[in-house]
């Protein structure tokens, strides 16, 4: 069990960690106001969608009204990344929500009656994990056809192995204290000892790191968006924004940082989400480390 | 437990993980339709034309275990399907992509371990100085970087601003005419040992320079997390008994540092060898994919933006066992190195 002063005590002392909490919630303002930043224009019916102004595949560079430019195929960069926030939260959400509630369901099955359960789940769990996540993921996103909705059941099934097994692990390591031993003695259900007295007193932290890893889970769908594998063109998303700049990295003869703005800006944007996710999590892993102690 | 007997144990444990691996691929494969499956088994172009009797000769509309032992039949005979995208064999499309892919994880791999390291100990030798910061800010920087972007920067500073000085792609044009002609003999694939085995300046200096930003993209975002678990555990390692005991005996720090933390520390590390041949297949499909650089990974790229699904699955199939054996490689090492593993296997 973590002792949550000591954790706040630790995180003040790491200047990094503040900047990465402060960066999260620059980007969490952000998701909540992108109405308010990036109005969508009037009869609108999705505003995930980016609105266009032409239909020239050459980026035109940022000006007064569209403050990033336009990407290939006249979408407001701007408003593609103000809304592509909201998806990445959309899909990092979605996707580290589902892999912990199946890691808990998989893991305390497993951890909790072990035998032949665990030996089950567990050699299932091993099948996911013998294949490149990413590989796998891009697979999967091929056999159910190319969509964001394809990329966060994709990315659900490459990463519940991991928390099945590390939740399993937490279990495990309480199972036979006292306390559950006590229950069990007073005739406790299996699953008020898995819900009250187990559960509580192991998974913080895997939860703790599990909700962090919502900036690699981001930056995996990018990667899949970027890729063609991901939203439909037009739908605000930031893998998607680089892909629109892929064609546009050199400039005419004479300028070559012509259009720089098509890719810098949008892979800053995933660039700095990721960082305050990863800053936050490098912290809580040197503090929830046991190896390195109470330093 | 006798090394031997862990050997064996460890192999019987293969099957199943294998076995489980192919049921994955052909589960996902029957997401499709007979006729988009019947692919699989073509060899052929003619045979497109009637592809009601190719789903009739494989019996796809058959039950399922029954298809299943077929597909794993044909796959053990090396007949992976049809690659749309190449317009050949999937078997001879990877065997024709993977010196290119070799090539890039042949430079970097070595980059990213012996890098990692290096830079991993002095971190941890300096430890809370300037370089454990720098390194660490680096590191976590570069574990950040979307792989993609990064190729992307390189290439429009690289390519674009420095006109022409890394391009993409694995050679010129007229380099590329060359490797081709009769003058030149195509010994493994790999360009730049072709162009040593051939003696050819020209084309080892062009091959080089279309390598250095994929190597560069592929080098930073793995490099980065070598070295945080070097940290890591040369600090612990520095921590232990015997560390004390060589310094109070008035051992010179870096014999210390270098002779009896790091070879301990290195231990760790190997056991993550197996993820960092992930990481580095999962990167070789964006690097290739940003810098059009032919290998297995732009063909997977280019297959699964065709929606060629039967050539992305073999792709998976093949990184999936291939990724297996690199496991049970790096266990089996681990357990010669370190005994520990072996009894730990004994007392359960």
């Amino acid at each position: 069990m973590i002792d949550f002063k000591y954790l706040l005590y630790k995180l003040r002392q790491n200047p990094l960690s503040i900047v990465g909490i402060i960066i999260i919630l620059i980007f969490i303002v952000i998701a909540i106001l992108a109405p308010v930043i990036a109005p969508p224009p009037e009869g609108t019916i999705d505003p995930y969608q980016i609105p266009r102004y032409g239909f020239s595949p050459t980026p035109q560079p940022p000006s007064a009204e569209h403050p990033f430019g336009l990407s290939e195929g006249q979408y407001d960069i701007f408003y593609g990344l103000i809304w592509g926030t909201r998806s990445a939260f959309k899909v990092g959400l979605l996707v580290i929500g589902s892999v912990v509630v199946i890691g808990i369901l998989l893991g305390s099955l497993a951890g909790y009656f072990g035998g032949t359960v665990d030996e089950i789940i567990m050699r299932i769990a091993d099948i996911f994990l013998a294949f490149p996540a990413l590989i796998l993921a891009m697979a999967i996103t091929v056999a159910l056809g190319p969509s964001l909705n394809s990329v966060i059941l994709a990315l659900i099934t490459v990463s519940w192995p991991i928390y099945t097994r590390l939740i399993r692990g937490d279990i495990l390591s309480v199972r036979e204290e006292d306390y559950v031993q006590s229950a069990k003695g007073i005739g406790a259900s299996h699953s008020r000892i898995i819900v009250r007295h187990i559960l509580p007193n192991s998974i913080y932290p895997t939860l703790v790191m599990a909700s962090l890893d919502i900036g690699a889970v981001v930056l995996s769908a990018a990667a899949l968006s970027f890729l063609g594998l991901g939203a439909p063109e037009g739908y605000a998303d930031w893998g998607q924004m680089i892909q629109f700049a892929r064609n546009w990295i050199v400039g005419p003869p004479g300028n070559p940082l012509a259009y720089w703005y098509t890719v810098t800006i949008p892979g800053l944007f995933i660039l700095f989400f990721v960082l305050g996710w990863n800053l936050l999590g490098d912290a809580f892993r040197d503090i929830l480390d046991p190896r390195l102690g109470k330093r | 437990m006798e090394f031997r007997a862990y050997i064996i144990r460890r192999l019987v444990l293969l099957i199943p993980v294998l076995l489980g691996v192919t049921i994955l691929i052909f589960g996902l494969l029957q997401l499709f339709s007979p006729v988009e499956r019947a692919a699989l088994y073509i060899r052929d172009p003619k045979q497109f034309a009637d592809i009601g009797h190719v789903i009739e000769q494989y019996g796809l509309n058959q039950p399922i275990w029954v298809q299943y032992g077929r597909w794993m039949g044909e796959i053990i005979h090396g007949n992976l399907g049809w690659s749309r995208v190449v317009s050949q064999p999937v078997t001879s499309a990877m065997l024709s992509f993977f010196p290119a892919t070799l090539e890039l994880a042949l430079f970097s791999a070595p980059l990213i371990i012996i890098g990692g390291i290096f830079l991993g100990s002095k971190a941890a030798a300096h430890k809370d100085k300037f370089i454990d910061h720098a390194t660490r800010v680096g590191a976590i920087i570069g574990w950040s970087l979307p792989t993609f972007w990064l190729g992307l920067m390189l290439l429009m500073v690289f390519y674009g601003f420095f006109s022409g000085l890394f391009p993409p792609e694995r050679l010129s044009t007229e380099m590329s005419i060359l490797v081709h002609s009769a003058q030149f003999t195509r010994y493994t694939g790999l360009n730049t040992i072709d162009a040593i085995l051939n003696a050819n300046g020209p084309v080892l200096l062009d091959a080089l320079r279309h390598l250095v930003l994929p190597i560069v993209t592929l080098t930073v975002v793995n490099l980065a997390f070598i070295l945080r678990l070097m940290r890591s555990s040369m600090l612990e390692a520095l921590g232990k008994g015997y560390i004390l005991t060589a310094r109070a005996k008035g051992l010179d720090e870096n014999a210390v540092v270098n002779k009896h933390a790091r070879r301990n520390a290195l231990i760790p590390v190997l056991t993550v060898s197996g993820y960092l041949f992930a990481s580095l297949v999962n990167g070789v499909v964006i690097t290739e994919t940003i810098f059009n650089y032919k290998g297995l990974g732009w063909w997977a790229w280019q297959s699964a933006v065709h929606l060629d699904a039967p050539s992305v699955l073999a792709f998976a199939l093949f990184s999936g066992i291939l990724f297996v054996i690199t496991n049970l490689i790096v266990d089996l090492l681990y357990a010669r190195i370190d005994p520990r593993v072996r009894l730990g296997e004994q007392v359960q």
